[in-house]
């Protein structure tokens, strides 16, 4: 029989949360924020999954699920921005956006 | 099995961290499906077997394959590796890397401070899951079919055609 203490899960979710949001802050690359992105989500996910398994019930991994969609439909709306963008500026970097002008 | 806990822990730390450092954008995505795998071996241990199938055919499958095609279609090469680098100077990232690890240390201070009793994991598995899902939870299903179908029609709608762009720049 396993046993793993809760405390540990959670930090791992902490530190994977922590890395995606000094990714999303440091980065100048799109491509490179919309990983963090992802990162940070896998993340919140796996605390759900952590919580939901220490009370042995379904609805963490319910939970994941949905992030999991969510997840699936941001980063496709994300990358066909990434492309027009890039068609648009011929860069990646996010700090060009600040001149679109609609 | 504890070990196999801690060391894919260990592995999703260390491949994410990579992931956050690296300059080249295909190394960065290979080191992501890395932290991906070893996250799903973390779910696999904490007794959710179906969560760690859905992680390696959704994200590192179809989310990570998504982002290697536009990496493919933008062309990135060796001068873009480059310029990252030249973005990524220190006093770029301490301020950010310096925020972040003060929250961390916070959170897990917070968690460790009063550490309950260690739980043993049981395998919650797809029958469960399932049941649940269209039990309970029918409601969060169907939102979740609208938001596809929304994220489906605007990445349709935003990624059709690029040539008017690049010379008048104007919307159609």
């Amino acid at each position: 029989m396993i046993s793993i203490p809760m405390e540990y899960g959670l930090t791992l979710a902490g530190i994977l949360f922590a890395f995606g949001l000094a990714g999303v802050l440091m980065r100048r690359n799109v491509i490179f924020i919309l990983m963090s992105i992802e990162i940070m989500l896998n993340a919140a996910g796996l605390a759900f999954v952590v919580a939901g398994s220490k009370w042995h019930q379904a609805d963490g991994q319910i939970m994941f699920i949905f992030i999991l969609t969510m997840a699936a439909a941001e980063v496709s709306v994300g990358l066909a921005l990434v492309l027009r963008f890039y068609h648009r500026f011929k860069t990646l970097d996010a700090d060009e956006a600040s001149r679109m002008r609609g | 099995m504890e070990t196999l806990f801690y060391i894919s822990s260990v592995i999703a730390v260390i491949a994410t961290f990579m992931v956050m450092v690296k300059k080249n954008v295909v190394h960065a995505l290979l080191y992501l499906v890395v932290s991906l795998l070893a996250v799903a071996l973390v779910f696999f241990v904490l007794g959710a077997p179906f969560i760690a199938a859905l992680e390696i055919i959704i994200y590192a499958g179809a989310i990570m394959v998504l982002f290697v095609f536009v990496v493919m279609m933008l062309n990135l090469g060796s001068k873009d590796a480059e310029r990252e680098s030249e973005w990524l100077t220190a006093e770029t990232w301490a301020g950010p890397v310096i925020l972040a690890a003060v929250l961390l240390g916070e959170v897990i201070f917070i968690l460790l401070h009063r550490t309950g009793p260690p739980f043993s994991p049981e395998i919650v598995g797809s029958r469960q899951v399932g049941v649940a899902l269209l039990g309970p939870y029918l409601l969060g299903v169907e939102l979740s079919s609208i938001l596809l179908l929304a994220g489906l029609a605007g990445a349709y709608h935003i990624g059709r055609h690029f040539e008017d762009e690049g010379r008048g720049g104007g919307r159609p």
